[in-house]
Protein backbone atom coordinates (compact mmCIF):
# COMPACT_ATOMS: atom_id res chain seq x y z
CA UNK A 1 0.00 0.00 0.00
CA UNK A 2 1.29 3.45 -0.88
CA UNK A 3 1.95 5.48 2.22
CA UNK A 4 3.20 9.02 2.42
CA UNK A 5 6.65 8.33 3.89
CA UNK A 6 8.90 10.76 2.09
CA UNK A 7 12.56 9.92 1.51
CA UNK A 8 14.96 12.20 3.39
CA UNK A 9 16.18 15.09 1.22
CA UNK A 10 19.73 14.95 -0.01
CA UNK A 11 21.80 16.82 2.57
CA UNK A 12 23.72 18.93 0.07
CA UNK A 13 22.22 22.40 0.26
CA UNK A 14 21.68 23.01 3.98
CA UNK A 15 24.02 25.76 5.23
CA UNK A 16 24.82 25.54 8.97
CA UNK A 17 24.87 28.86 10.82
CA UNK A 18 27.21 28.98 13.77
CA UNK A 19 27.00 31.66 16.42
CA UNK A 20 30.06 33.56 15.22
CA UNK A 21 28.72 33.87 11.69
CA UNK A 22 25.44 35.46 12.73
CA UNK A 23 25.11 38.99 11.39
CA UNK A 24 25.85 41.65 13.94
CA UNK A 25 23.30 44.30 13.23
CA UNK A 26 23.21 47.77 14.76
CA UNK A 27 19.55 48.31 15.49
CA UNK A 28 18.01 51.38 13.95
CA UNK A 29 17.15 54.08 16.49
CA UNK A 30 13.51 54.81 16.94
CA UNK A 31 13.44 58.18 18.73
CA UNK A 32 9.71 58.69 18.18
CA UNK A 33 8.90 55.52 20.13
CA UNK A 34 11.12 56.56 23.03
CA UNK A 35 9.60 60.03 23.24
CA UNK A 36 6.05 58.66 23.10
CA UNK A 37 6.81 56.12 25.83
CA UNK A 38 8.33 58.76 28.14
CA UNK A 39 5.37 61.09 27.60
CA UNK A 40 2.87 58.33 28.39
CA UNK A 41 4.71 57.22 31.52
CA UNK A 42 4.88 60.80 32.79
CA UNK A 43 1.19 61.46 32.11
CA UNK A 44 0.19 58.20 33.82
CA UNK A 45 2.37 58.94 36.85
CA UNK A 46 0.93 62.44 37.16
CA UNK A 47 -2.62 61.12 36.88
CA UNK A 48 -2.04 58.40 39.50
CA UNK A 49 -0.38 60.92 41.86
CA UNK A 50 -3.28 63.31 41.37
CA UNK A 51 -5.85 60.57 41.92
CA UNK A 52 -4.15 59.41 45.08
CA UNK A 53 -3.84 62.87 46.60
CA UNK A 54 -7.10 64.44 45.39
CA UNK A 55 -9.53 64.14 48.33
CA UNK A 56 -12.67 64.27 46.10
CA UNK A 57 -11.96 60.74 44.88
CA UNK A 58 -12.80 59.70 48.42
CA UNK A 59 -10.55 56.65 48.67
CA UNK A 60 -11.46 56.03 52.34
CA UNK A 61 -15.14 55.86 51.29
CA UNK A 62 -14.19 53.61 48.38
CA UNK A 63 -12.52 51.19 50.78
CA UNK A 64 -15.43 51.36 53.23
CA UNK A 65 -18.15 50.63 50.65
CA UNK A 66 -16.34 48.23 48.30
CA UNK A 67 -17.40 45.25 50.42
CA UNK A 68 -20.53 46.76 51.94
CA UNK A 69 -23.16 44.01 52.08
CA UNK A 70 -25.57 46.13 49.99
CA UNK A 71 -22.92 46.46 47.31
CA UNK A 72 -22.08 42.75 47.37
CA UNK A 73 -25.76 41.90 47.05
CA UNK A 74 -26.11 44.34 44.17
CA UNK A 75 -23.06 42.81 42.48
CA UNK A 76 -24.66 39.41 42.81
CA UNK A 77 -27.91 40.72 41.29
CA UNK A 78 -26.00 42.25 38.39
CA UNK A 79 -24.29 38.93 37.77
CA UNK A 80 -27.59 37.02 37.92
CA UNK A 81 -29.24 39.50 35.53
CA UNK A 82 -26.34 39.00 33.11
CA UNK A 83 -26.33 35.21 33.33
CA UNK A 84 -30.11 34.72 33.01
CA UNK A 85 -30.46 37.28 30.21
CA UNK A 86 -27.59 35.80 28.22
CA UNK A 87 -28.89 32.24 28.66
CA UNK A 88 -32.29 33.31 27.38
CA UNK A 89 -30.70 35.31 24.57
CA UNK A 90 -28.51 32.42 23.40
CA UNK A 91 -31.38 29.91 23.32
CA UNK A 92 -33.71 32.32 21.53
CA UNK A 93 -30.88 33.51 19.30
CA UNK A 94 -30.10 29.97 18.08
CA UNK A 95 -33.80 29.45 17.41
CA UNK A 96 -34.05 32.71 15.44
CA UNK A 97 -30.89 31.87 13.47
CA UNK A 98 -32.29 28.45 12.53
CA UNK A 99 -35.56 30.12 11.52
CA UNK A 100 -33.71 32.55 9.26
CA UNK A 101 -31.84 29.67 7.62
CA UNK A 102 -34.99 27.54 7.24
CA UNK A 103 -36.49 27.05 3.79
CA UNK A 104 -39.93 27.98 5.19
CA UNK A 105 -40.76 31.57 4.17
CA UNK A 106 -43.05 32.23 7.14
CA UNK A 107 -40.36 31.20 9.65
CA UNK A 108 -37.77 33.25 7.75
CA UNK A 109 -39.78 36.42 7.68
CA UNK A 110 -41.00 36.09 11.30
CA UNK A 111 -37.39 35.96 12.42
CA UNK A 112 -36.58 38.94 10.21
CA UNK A 113 -39.43 41.01 11.68
CA UNK A 114 -38.29 40.09 15.21
CA UNK A 115 -34.79 41.32 14.43
CA UNK A 116 -36.13 44.44 12.79
CA UNK A 117 -38.16 45.42 15.88
CA UNK A 118 -35.77 44.42 18.66
CA UNK A 119 -32.60 45.66 17.00
CA UNK A 120 -34.30 48.77 15.68
CA UNK A 121 -35.43 50.25 19.00
CA UNK A 122 -33.26 51.29 21.97
CA UNK A 123 -32.95 48.73 24.74
CA UNK A 124 -33.75 51.49 27.25
CA UNK A 125 -37.11 52.13 25.55
CA UNK A 126 -37.82 48.39 25.49
CA UNK A 127 -37.07 48.15 29.21
CA UNK A 128 -39.48 50.99 29.97
CA UNK A 129 -42.11 49.11 27.96
CA UNK A 130 -41.50 45.95 30.00
CA UNK A 131 -41.92 48.05 33.12
CA UNK A 132 -45.35 49.04 31.80
CA UNK A 133 -46.21 45.45 30.87
CA UNK A 134 -48.61 44.99 33.75
CA UNK A 135 -50.28 48.30 32.87
CA UNK A 136 -50.80 47.20 29.27
CA UNK A 137 -51.76 43.62 30.11
CA UNK A 138 -53.41 43.67 33.53
CA UNK A 139 -54.35 40.01 33.47
CA UNK A 140 -52.97 36.85 31.95
CA UNK A 141 -55.75 34.45 30.90
CA UNK A 142 -55.29 30.83 29.93
CA UNK A 143 -57.97 29.60 27.57
CA UNK A 144 -59.10 29.40 23.99
CA UNK A 145 -58.98 32.73 22.09
CA UNK A 146 -62.54 34.09 21.70
CA UNK A 147 -63.66 31.01 23.69
CA UNK A 148 -63.79 29.94 27.33
CA UNK A 149 -61.14 31.03 29.84
CA UNK A 150 -59.76 28.42 32.23
CA UNK A 151 -57.62 30.51 34.54
CA UNK A 152 -56.85 34.17 35.15
CA UNK A 153 -53.81 35.65 36.89
CA UNK A 154 -53.06 39.26 37.63
CA UNK A 155 -49.86 40.12 35.81
CA UNK A 156 -48.30 41.77 38.87
CA UNK A 157 -48.62 38.60 40.88
CA UNK A 158 -46.97 36.40 38.23
CA UNK A 159 -44.03 38.51 37.08
CA UNK A 160 -41.55 40.20 39.41
CA UNK A 161 -39.61 43.29 38.38
CA UNK A 162 -36.45 41.19 38.26
CA UNK A 163 -38.08 38.76 35.84
CA UNK A 164 -39.35 41.60 33.67
CA UNK A 165 -35.82 43.03 33.57
CA UNK A 166 -34.43 39.63 32.50
CA UNK A 167 -37.11 39.25 29.82
CA UNK A 168 -36.45 42.74 28.49
CA UNK A 169 -32.69 42.25 28.31
CA UNK A 170 -32.92 38.72 26.90
CA UNK A 171 -35.38 39.55 24.13
CA UNK A 172 -33.29 42.50 23.01
CA UNK A 173 -30.04 40.55 23.13
CA UNK A 174 -31.55 37.58 21.26
CA UNK A 175 -31.76 39.71 18.13
CA UNK A 176 -28.00 40.28 18.21
CA UNK A 177 -27.20 36.69 19.17
CA UNK A 178 -29.30 35.47 16.23
CA UNK A 179 -27.04 37.27 13.78
CA UNK A 180 -23.90 35.99 15.50
CA UNK A 181 -25.15 32.40 15.44
CA UNK A 182 -26.26 32.74 11.81
CA UNK A 183 -22.82 34.01 10.82
CA UNK A 184 -21.27 31.06 12.67
CA UNK A 185 -23.50 28.46 11.03
CA UNK A 186 -22.90 29.93 7.58
CA UNK A 187 -19.15 29.80 8.16
CA UNK A 188 -19.21 25.99 8.26
CA UNK A 189 -18.76 24.47 4.81
CA UNK A 190 -21.85 22.88 3.27
CA UNK A 191 -19.90 19.66 2.74
CA UNK A 192 -19.73 19.07 6.50
CA UNK A 193 -23.47 18.80 6.85
CA UNK A 194 -23.71 16.85 3.60
CA UNK A 195 -21.17 14.27 4.73
CA UNK A 196 -23.02 13.82 8.02
CA UNK A 197 -26.34 13.47 6.20
CA UNK A 198 -24.87 10.93 3.79
CA UNK A 199 -23.70 8.86 6.78
CA UNK A 200 -27.28 8.68 8.04
CA UNK A 201 -27.05 11.22 10.87
CA UNK A 202 -30.33 12.99 11.60
CA UNK A 203 -30.75 16.74 11.15
CA UNK A 204 -30.43 17.26 14.89
CA UNK A 205 -27.28 15.10 15.17
CA UNK A 206 -25.77 16.87 12.18
CA UNK A 207 -26.42 20.26 13.75
CA UNK A 208 -25.43 19.49 17.33
CA UNK A 209 -22.42 17.24 16.67
CA UNK A 210 -20.96 18.44 13.39
CA UNK A 211 -22.08 21.94 12.41
CA UNK A 212 -22.53 23.80 15.72
CA UNK A 213 -19.23 22.67 17.31
CA UNK A 214 -17.38 24.00 14.26
CA UNK A 215 -19.49 27.16 14.18
CA UNK A 216 -18.50 27.83 17.81
CA UNK A 217 -15.10 29.11 16.73
CA UNK A 218 -16.81 31.95 14.92
CA UNK A 219 -19.59 32.36 17.50
CA UNK A 220 -17.58 32.59 20.73
CA UNK A 221 -15.51 35.79 20.29
CA UNK A 222 -18.44 38.09 19.43
CA UNK A 223 -20.56 36.35 22.08
CA UNK A 224 -17.87 37.17 24.65
CA UNK A 225 -18.26 40.77 23.55
CA UNK A 226 -22.01 40.51 24.02
CA UNK A 227 -21.70 39.05 27.54
CA UNK A 228 -19.42 41.88 28.61
CA UNK A 229 -21.70 44.38 26.97
CA UNK A 230 -24.69 42.78 28.71
CA UNK A 231 -22.95 43.02 32.10
CA UNK A 232 -22.84 46.77 31.61
CA UNK A 233 -26.26 47.09 29.99
CA UNK A 234 -27.79 45.70 33.19
CA UNK A 235 -27.24 49.20 34.60
CA UNK A 236 -30.19 50.29 32.42
CA UNK A 237 -32.77 48.07 34.15
CA UNK A 238 -33.47 50.99 36.44
CA UNK A 239 -35.86 51.85 33.59
CA UNK A 240 -38.12 48.90 34.46
CA UNK A 241 -37.61 50.01 37.34
CA UNK A 242 -35.40 47.41 38.99
CA UNK A 243 -33.07 49.18 41.41
CA UNK A 244 -31.10 46.47 43.19
CA UNK A 245 -28.29 46.05 40.64
CA UNK A 246 -24.82 47.47 40.99
CA UNK A 247 -25.08 50.86 39.33
CA UNK A 248 -28.46 51.96 40.72
CA UNK A 249 -27.65 50.58 44.18
CA UNK A 250 -24.33 52.45 44.43
CA UNK A 251 -26.00 55.62 43.17
CA UNK A 252 -28.68 55.24 45.85
CA UNK A 253 -26.00 54.86 48.52
CA UNK A 254 -24.25 57.94 47.10
CA UNK A 255 -27.42 59.98 47.62
CA UNK A 256 -27.13 59.16 51.36
CA UNK A 257 -23.42 59.99 51.60
CA UNK A 258 -23.64 63.06 49.32
CA UNK A 259 -20.49 61.92 47.54
CA UNK A 260 -21.10 60.11 44.23
CA UNK A 261 -17.47 59.76 43.14
CA UNK A 262 -16.26 56.97 45.47
CA UNK A 263 -19.46 55.01 44.79
CA UNK A 264 -18.87 55.24 41.02
CA UNK A 265 -15.40 53.87 41.66
CA UNK A 266 -16.88 51.03 43.73
CA UNK A 267 -19.29 50.09 40.93
CA UNK A 268 -16.51 50.32 38.32
CA UNK A 269 -14.26 48.08 40.38
CA UNK A 270 -16.91 45.36 40.52
CA UNK A 271 -17.71 45.65 36.81
CA UNK A 272 -14.01 45.37 36.01
CA UNK A 273 -13.64 42.32 38.24
CA UNK A 274 -16.52 40.52 36.52
CA UNK A 275 -15.32 41.50 33.05
CA UNK A 276 -11.87 40.13 33.84
CA UNK A 277 -13.35 36.83 35.00
CA UNK A 278 -15.45 36.62 31.82
CA UNK A 279 -12.37 37.21 29.69
CA UNK A 280 -10.58 34.32 31.38
CA UNK A 281 -13.63 32.12 30.82
CA UNK A 282 -13.72 33.08 27.15
CA UNK A 283 -10.06 32.14 26.74
CA UNK A 284 -10.70 28.61 27.96
CA UNK A 285 -13.91 28.25 25.95
CA UNK A 286 -12.10 29.28 22.77
CA UNK A 287 -9.36 26.77 23.46
CA UNK A 288 -11.91 24.02 23.98
CA UNK A 289 -13.50 24.57 20.56
CA UNK A 290 -10.24 25.07 18.67
CA UNK A 291 -9.69 21.34 18.10
CA UNK A 292 -8.50 20.56 14.60
CA UNK A 293 -7.75 24.17 13.71
CA UNK A 294 -4.35 24.45 15.32
CA UNK A 295 -1.56 21.93 15.46
CA UNK A 296 -2.71 20.97 18.91
CA UNK A 297 -2.90 17.59 20.57
CA UNK A 298 -6.12 15.65 20.10
CA UNK A 299 -8.72 15.96 22.81
CA UNK A 300 -8.27 13.73 25.83
CA UNK A 301 -11.37 11.75 24.85
CA UNK A 302 -10.03 11.10 21.34
CA UNK A 303 -6.70 9.88 22.68
CA UNK A 304 -8.39 7.59 25.19
CA UNK A 305 -10.45 6.06 22.39
CA UNK A 306 -7.48 5.38 20.17
CA UNK A 307 -5.60 3.82 23.08
CA UNK A 308 -8.52 1.46 23.61
CA UNK A 309 -8.63 0.63 19.90
CA UNK A 310 -4.92 -0.01 19.68
CA UNK A 311 -4.97 -2.25 22.73
CA UNK A 312 -7.87 -4.21 21.23
CA UNK A 313 -5.93 -4.68 18.02
CA UNK A 314 -2.81 -5.96 19.68
CA UNK B 1 -43.08 -1.38 -12.67
CA UNK B 2 -41.55 -3.15 -9.69
CA UNK B 3 -38.17 -4.83 -9.55
CA UNK B 4 -38.06 -8.63 -9.65
CA UNK B 5 -38.71 -10.27 -6.31
CA UNK B 6 -35.57 -12.36 -6.14
CA UNK B 7 -32.12 -10.81 -5.91
CA UNK B 8 -32.79 -7.34 -7.33
CA UNK B 9 -29.81 -5.49 -8.76
CA UNK B 10 -27.97 -3.41 -6.18
CA UNK B 11 -28.81 -0.20 -8.04
CA UNK B 12 -31.48 0.37 -10.60
CA UNK B 13 -32.33 3.73 -12.08
CA UNK B 14 -35.40 4.16 -14.25
CA UNK B 15 -35.79 7.26 -16.38
CA UNK B 16 -34.27 9.49 -13.70
CA UNK B 17 -34.77 13.19 -14.42
CA UNK B 18 -33.57 16.12 -12.39
CA UNK B 19 -34.35 19.77 -12.95
CA UNK B 20 -33.01 22.77 -11.10
CA UNK B 21 -35.66 25.35 -11.91
CA UNK B 22 -35.73 25.49 -15.69
CA UNK B 23 -32.34 23.79 -16.02
CA UNK B 24 -32.65 20.11 -16.99
CA UNK B 25 -29.58 18.37 -15.62
CA UNK B 26 -30.67 14.75 -15.99
CA UNK B 27 -32.89 13.84 -18.90
CA UNK B 28 -33.86 10.24 -18.24
CA UNK B 29 -31.05 8.08 -16.90
CA UNK B 30 -31.70 4.34 -16.83
CA UNK B 31 -29.08 1.87 -15.71
CA UNK B 32 -28.45 -1.12 -13.48
CA UNK B 33 -25.56 -2.12 -11.27
CA UNK B 34 -25.40 -5.75 -10.18
CA UNK B 35 -24.10 -6.92 -6.82
CA UNK B 36 -20.33 -6.76 -6.65
CA UNK B 37 -20.13 -4.75 -9.85
CA UNK B 38 -18.00 -1.62 -10.30
CA UNK B 39 -19.47 1.02 -12.57
CA UNK B 40 -17.51 4.06 -13.66
CA UNK B 41 -19.37 7.15 -14.84
CA UNK B 42 -17.34 9.29 -17.19
CA UNK B 43 -18.13 12.35 -19.22
CA UNK B 44 -17.42 16.05 -19.55
CA UNK B 45 -18.02 18.34 -16.56
CA UNK B 46 -21.60 19.54 -16.39
CA UNK B 47 -22.87 16.32 -17.95
CA UNK B 48 -24.82 15.43 -14.77
CA UNK B 49 -22.63 12.59 -13.44
CA UNK B 50 -22.28 14.03 -9.94
CA UNK B 51 -25.92 15.07 -9.79
CA UNK B 52 -26.95 11.53 -10.70
CA UNK B 53 -24.70 10.15 -7.98
CA UNK B 54 -26.26 12.51 -5.43
CA UNK B 55 -29.74 11.36 -6.49
CA UNK B 56 -28.83 7.78 -5.54
CA UNK B 57 -28.68 8.62 -1.82
CA UNK B 58 -31.33 11.32 -2.03
CA UNK B 59 -28.99 14.26 -1.39
CA UNK B 60 -30.84 15.60 -4.44
CA UNK B 61 -34.51 14.86 -4.96
CA UNK B 62 -35.25 13.57 -8.43
CA UNK B 63 -37.90 15.28 -10.53
CA UNK B 64 -39.21 12.11 -12.15
CA UNK B 65 -38.33 8.45 -12.51
CA UNK B 66 -37.31 5.97 -9.84
CA UNK B 67 -34.13 5.05 -8.02
CA UNK B 68 -34.01 1.60 -6.42
CA UNK B 69 -31.21 0.47 -4.14
CA UNK B 70 -31.36 -3.23 -3.34
CA UNK B 71 -34.94 -3.27 -4.57
CA UNK B 72 -36.13 -0.38 -2.41
CA UNK B 73 -37.31 2.97 -3.80
CA UNK B 74 -35.02 5.67 -2.41
CA UNK B 75 -36.63 8.59 -0.60
CA UNK B 76 -40.27 7.64 -1.19
CA UNK B 77 -42.89 5.07 -0.36
CA UNK B 78 -44.39 3.67 -3.53
CA UNK B 79 -48.08 3.21 -2.72
CA UNK B 80 -50.00 2.05 -5.74
CA UNK B 81 -47.76 3.86 -8.16
CA UNK B 82 -47.93 7.16 -6.23
CA UNK B 83 -44.87 8.35 -4.37
CA UNK B 84 -45.21 9.55 -0.79
CA UNK B 85 -42.36 11.51 0.70
CA UNK B 86 -40.54 9.58 3.43
CA UNK B 87 -39.94 10.87 6.93
CA UNK B 88 -36.34 12.16 7.21
CA UNK B 89 -35.69 9.39 9.71
CA UNK B 90 -36.53 6.76 7.08
CA UNK B 91 -34.34 8.44 4.45
CA UNK B 92 -31.51 8.52 6.98
CA UNK B 93 -32.01 4.79 7.55
CA UNK B 94 -31.67 4.15 3.80
CA UNK B 95 -28.52 6.29 3.62
CA UNK B 96 -26.82 4.17 6.30
CA UNK B 97 -26.39 1.39 3.75
CA UNK B 98 -25.02 3.69 1.05
CA UNK B 99 -21.50 4.99 1.61
CA UNK B 100 -20.43 8.19 -0.08
CA UNK B 101 -17.00 9.66 -0.73
CA UNK B 102 -16.76 13.29 -1.80
CA UNK B 103 -14.45 15.17 -4.10
CA UNK B 104 -13.48 17.55 -1.29
CA UNK B 105 -13.25 14.77 1.37
CA UNK B 106 -15.53 16.65 3.83
CA UNK B 107 -13.88 15.10 6.88
CA UNK B 108 -15.23 16.57 10.12
CA UNK B 109 -12.59 19.20 10.89
CA UNK B 110 -13.00 19.16 14.66
CA UNK B 111 -12.59 15.41 14.97
CA UNK B 112 -9.49 13.23 14.74
CA UNK B 113 -9.25 10.61 11.99
CA UNK B 114 -10.43 7.92 14.39
CA UNK B 115 -13.33 10.03 15.64
CA UNK B 116 -14.37 10.72 12.06
CA UNK B 117 -14.62 6.99 11.40
CA UNK B 118 -16.35 6.35 14.74
CA UNK B 119 -19.02 9.04 14.57
CA UNK B 120 -21.69 7.28 12.53
CA UNK B 121 -21.38 3.75 14.00
CA UNK B 122 -21.58 5.24 17.53
CA UNK B 123 -24.37 7.77 16.94
CA UNK B 124 -26.43 6.20 14.20
CA UNK B 125 -26.07 2.48 14.83
CA UNK B 126 -25.37 2.65 18.55
CA UNK B 127 -22.43 0.25 18.36
CA UNK B 128 -20.73 -0.07 21.79
CA UNK B 129 -17.67 2.17 22.12
CA UNK B 130 -15.00 -0.48 22.38
CA UNK B 131 -16.31 -2.57 19.51
CA UNK B 132 -16.73 0.54 17.36
CA UNK B 133 -13.21 1.74 18.19
CA UNK B 134 -11.74 -1.65 17.31
CA UNK B 135 -13.56 -1.75 13.99
CA UNK B 136 -12.62 1.86 13.21
CA UNK B 137 -8.97 1.15 13.92
CA UNK B 138 -9.06 -1.92 11.69
CA UNK B 139 -10.51 0.21 8.88
CA UNK B 140 -7.83 2.88 9.32
CA UNK B 141 -5.30 0.08 9.17
CA UNK B 142 -6.88 -1.17 5.97
CA UNK B 143 -6.43 2.22 4.30
CA UNK B 144 -2.88 2.37 5.67
CA UNK B 145 -3.47 5.10 8.25
CA UNK B 146 -3.60 3.38 11.65
CA UNK B 147 -0.62 5.50 12.68
CA UNK B 148 -2.58 8.68 11.95
CA UNK B 149 -5.60 7.80 14.12
CA UNK B 150 -5.01 10.79 16.40
CA UNK B 151 -4.38 13.32 13.65
CA UNK B 152 -6.86 16.04 12.77
CA UNK B 153 -7.82 16.40 9.09
CA UNK B 154 -5.84 19.64 8.81
CA UNK B 155 -2.71 17.69 9.72
CA UNK B 156 -3.20 15.14 6.91
CA UNK B 157 -2.38 15.36 3.21
CA UNK B 158 -5.23 15.31 0.70
CA UNK B 159 -4.63 11.67 -0.13
CA UNK B 160 -4.60 10.70 3.53
CA UNK B 161 -7.81 12.66 4.14
CA UNK B 162 -9.54 10.90 1.28
CA UNK B 163 -8.44 7.50 2.60
CA UNK B 164 -9.86 8.39 6.03
CA UNK B 165 -13.05 9.46 4.28
CA UNK B 166 -13.25 6.05 2.61
CA UNK B 167 -12.72 4.35 5.97
CA UNK B 168 -15.46 6.57 7.44
CA UNK B 169 -17.91 5.46 4.76
CA UNK B 170 -16.93 1.79 5.19
CA UNK B 171 -17.53 1.99 8.94
CA UNK B 172 -21.28 1.79 8.31
CA UNK B 173 -20.77 -1.50 6.43
CA UNK B 174 -22.55 -0.17 3.33
CA UNK B 175 -23.80 -2.43 0.58
CA UNK B 176 -23.16 0.23 -2.05
CA UNK B 177 -20.38 2.81 -2.25
CA UNK B 178 -20.64 6.05 -4.21
CA UNK B 179 -17.47 7.93 -5.18
CA UNK B 180 -17.85 11.49 -6.43
CA UNK B 181 -14.62 12.32 -8.29
CA UNK B 182 -12.57 11.05 -5.35
CA UNK B 183 -9.20 12.02 -6.81
CA UNK B 184 -10.02 15.28 -8.58
CA UNK B 185 -8.96 17.51 -5.70
CA UNK B 186 -5.66 15.70 -5.15
CA UNK B 187 -2.12 16.55 -6.16
CA UNK B 188 -1.08 14.14 -8.95
CA UNK B 189 1.37 12.20 -6.79
CA UNK B 190 -1.36 11.48 -4.22
CA UNK B 191 -3.91 10.06 -6.66
CA UNK B 192 -2.32 6.60 -6.71
CA UNK B 193 -2.72 5.87 -2.99
CA UNK B 194 -6.46 6.58 -3.12
CA UNK B 195 -7.02 4.53 -6.28
CA UNK B 196 -5.06 1.72 -4.65
CA UNK B 197 -7.52 1.61 -1.74
CA UNK B 198 -10.47 1.66 -4.16
CA UNK B 199 -8.96 -1.14 -6.23
CA UNK B 200 -8.70 -3.20 -3.02
CA UNK B 201 -12.36 -2.55 -2.25
CA UNK B 202 -13.39 -3.64 -5.73
CA UNK B 203 -11.38 -6.86 -5.39
CA UNK B 204 -13.20 -7.54 -2.10
CA UNK B 205 -16.48 -7.50 -3.99
CA UNK B 206 -17.85 -4.10 -2.95
CA UNK B 207 -20.52 -2.71 -5.27
CA UNK B 208 -19.27 0.68 -6.40
CA UNK B 209 -20.44 3.57 -8.55
CA UNK B 210 -17.51 5.85 -9.34
CA UNK B 211 -17.65 9.23 -11.04
CA UNK B 212 -14.11 9.70 -12.28
CA UNK B 213 -11.73 11.21 -14.78
CA UNK B 214 -9.15 8.47 -14.17
CA UNK B 215 -9.48 6.50 -17.42
CA UNK B 216 -6.74 4.09 -16.42
CA UNK B 217 -8.65 3.16 -13.28
CA UNK B 218 -11.88 2.80 -15.24
CA UNK B 219 -10.28 0.53 -17.79
CA UNK B 220 -8.61 -1.64 -15.20
CA UNK B 221 -11.19 -1.90 -12.41
CA UNK B 222 -14.63 -1.15 -13.84
CA UNK B 223 -16.99 -3.88 -15.00
CA UNK B 224 -19.06 -1.29 -16.83
CA UNK B 225 -18.20 2.16 -18.09
CA UNK B 226 -21.01 4.62 -18.70
CA UNK B 227 -20.37 7.71 -20.79
CA UNK B 228 -22.74 10.56 -19.96
CA UNK B 229 -23.14 13.83 -21.78
CA UNK B 230 -25.69 16.59 -21.40
CA UNK B 231 -27.86 14.64 -18.95
CA UNK B 232 -28.19 11.41 -20.93
CA UNK B 233 -26.32 8.11 -21.12
CA UNK B 234 -24.64 8.22 -24.52
CA UNK B 235 -23.18 4.76 -24.36
CA UNK B 236 -22.22 2.11 -21.86
CA UNK B 237 -20.65 -1.29 -21.83
CA UNK B 238 -17.51 -3.08 -20.90
CA UNK B 239 -14.57 -0.73 -20.43
CA UNK B 240 -12.50 -2.02 -23.28
CA UNK B 241 -15.36 -1.58 -25.71
CA UNK B 242 -16.34 1.91 -24.56
CA UNK B 243 -12.85 3.29 -24.01
CA UNK B 244 -11.03 1.79 -26.98
CA UNK B 245 -13.76 1.33 -29.58
CA UNK B 246 -16.49 3.86 -28.78
CA UNK B 247 -19.54 3.64 -31.03
CA UNK B 248 -20.59 7.21 -30.60
CA UNK B 249 -19.07 10.35 -32.04
CA UNK B 250 -19.54 12.26 -28.76
CA UNK B 251 -17.73 9.54 -26.80
CA UNK B 252 -14.90 9.55 -29.33
CA UNK B 253 -14.46 13.31 -29.14
CA UNK B 254 -14.49 13.26 -25.30
CA UNK B 255 -11.97 10.44 -25.11
CA UNK B 256 -9.68 12.08 -27.63
CA UNK B 257 -9.45 15.05 -25.25
CA UNK B 258 -8.78 13.14 -22.02
CA UNK B 259 -6.65 10.22 -23.14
Amino acid sequence: MATSGQPAPASAEIVPVSAQERLEVVRRRRPGNTVAAVVLVVITALFLYGAATNPTYGWPDFARYLFDWRVIEAARNTLLLTVFSMLGAVVLGVLLALMRLSPNRVLQSSAWVYLWVFRGTPVYVQLVFWGLFSTIYKEIRLGIPFGPTFATFSTDSVLTVFQLAVIGLALNEAAYMAEIVRAGLSSVENGQGEAATALGLSWWQTMSRIVLPQAMRVIIPPTGNEVISMLKTTSLVTAVPYSLELYTRTRDIASETFNPIPMLLVASAWYLLFTSLLMVGQYYLERRFAHGTTRDRPSRRARALSRVAQKEQA
Amino acid sequence: MSPPATAPPMLRAEQVCKEFGSLRVLKGISLEVARGEVMCLIGPSGSGKSTFLRCINHLEQITSGRVYVDGEVIGYHDRGGRLHEMHPREVAAQRRDIGMVFQRFNLFGHRTALENVLEAPLRVKGVPRTAAARHAMALLDRVGLAAKADAYPAQLSGGQQQRVAIARALAMKPKLMLFDEPTSALDPELVGEVLEVMRGLALDGMTMVVVTHEMGFAREVADTVVFMDDGVVVESGNPRAVLTAPQHERTRSFLSKVL
